[in-house]
């Protein structure tokens, strides 16, 4: 457990959780992040700019990152361009599908007490774990 | 131009918060999943931070606001039934994540970051995204065009 972070990770909830509960007061909603990035494609009229800013937003926390924190963004795990692109699809269609993912389930659903979120982040959770197991203890890491 | 600047603030501080937090090192991610190998539960911690700002805070707001304070109302999801959709759907998102070591959050803030490995990453799962979210409309604009041709009334000769 070397990597272990209890203090970093608790401080950057924090945060996470006081950034979804502004847009749930000021604006009214859900800080589900794939939930954010699919109503762009359904362009409803005055419901489109908003998420693009959202978006930008994150984005941007990204480029001050890279330049104040660098290694916050190491990628230390072994996956060829194919395997990532297969996690990227996986992730596109499963969190249209499914409603929702770590954020907009995880995050904001539990808080919710939604029956719905709590059974989605289950089973992300579960498939998940099966996930890293096959990866890590059966093809060694490296896919 | 609030609503615009202030959804950007929101997203500026959830990506600040993924940073510091370490989820935008797809080996945390991973290692939150490696009960076998090396456990790294900080996942856990951060779910934890995030759950007791927001559940207090959401309580609060739906029981005693009637709107919020730059919308006319809450936009917020009224669906209660578990169906196959909802279940199938998170399973692969799983499989994706515990695959590439990004949920979308992170995925948009590493892209700022000019990750390579998020790039790829974050490009596919915009083409699954829009791939899904056209299928789905064009799927329901046809679905209407049927409904609409069934109640016209029928015009013989």
């Amino acid at each position: 457990m070397d990597s272990f972070t209890p203090v970093a990770s608790t401080l950057g909830g924090l945060l996470i959780g006081a950034a979804a509960a502004g847009l749930l007061m000021f604006h009214g909603r859900i800080a589900g992040i794939s939930g954010i990035a699919g109503g762009i494609f359904r362009r409803q009229p005055g419901d489109v700019t908003w998420r693009i800013m959202f978006l930008a937003g994150l984005f941007t926390a990204g480029v001050l990152g890279s330049w104040f924190y660098p290694e916050a963004y190491r990628v230390e795990i072994d996956r060829t361009s194919l395997a990532l692109v297969a996690a990227g699809l996986a992730v596109g269609i499963g969190t249209q599908l499914g409603s929702g993912c770590t954020s907009g389930h995880g995050v904001c659903g539990i808080g919710r007490f939604s029956k719905r979120s709590s059974v989605a982040t289950l089973s992300f959770m579960a498939t998940a774990a099966i996930t890293v197991f096959i990866v890590n203890e059966i093809l060694g890491g490296a896919v | 131009m609030k609503i615009k600047v202030g959804a950007f603030l929101g997203g500026l501080s959830f990506g600040i918060g993924l940073a510091i937090s370490g989820m935008t090192q797809p080996a945390k991610i991973v290692g939150f999943f490696d009960f076998a190998g090396n456990w790294d539960p900080s996942l856990g911690f951060v779910m934890a931070g995030a759950l007791l700002v927001y559940t207090p805070i959401y309580r609060a707001v739906v029981k005693r606001w009637h709107r919020p304070i730059w919308a006319s109302s809450f936009s917020l999801p009224t669906r209660k039934d578990i169906d196959w959709r909802l279940v199938s759907g998170s399973a692969l998102f799983g499989v994706g994540w515990g695959l590439g070591g990004y949920c979308p959050g992170p995925a948009f803030t590493s892209v700022g970051a000019r990750s390579q490995e998020a790039l790829i990453f974050g490009a596919a799962m915009l083409v699954g995204v829009g791939a899904y979210q056209i299928f789905t409309r064009l799927r329901e604009a046809r679905i209407e065009e049927a409904a609409a041709r069934e109640t016209s009334p029928v015009i013989d000769g």
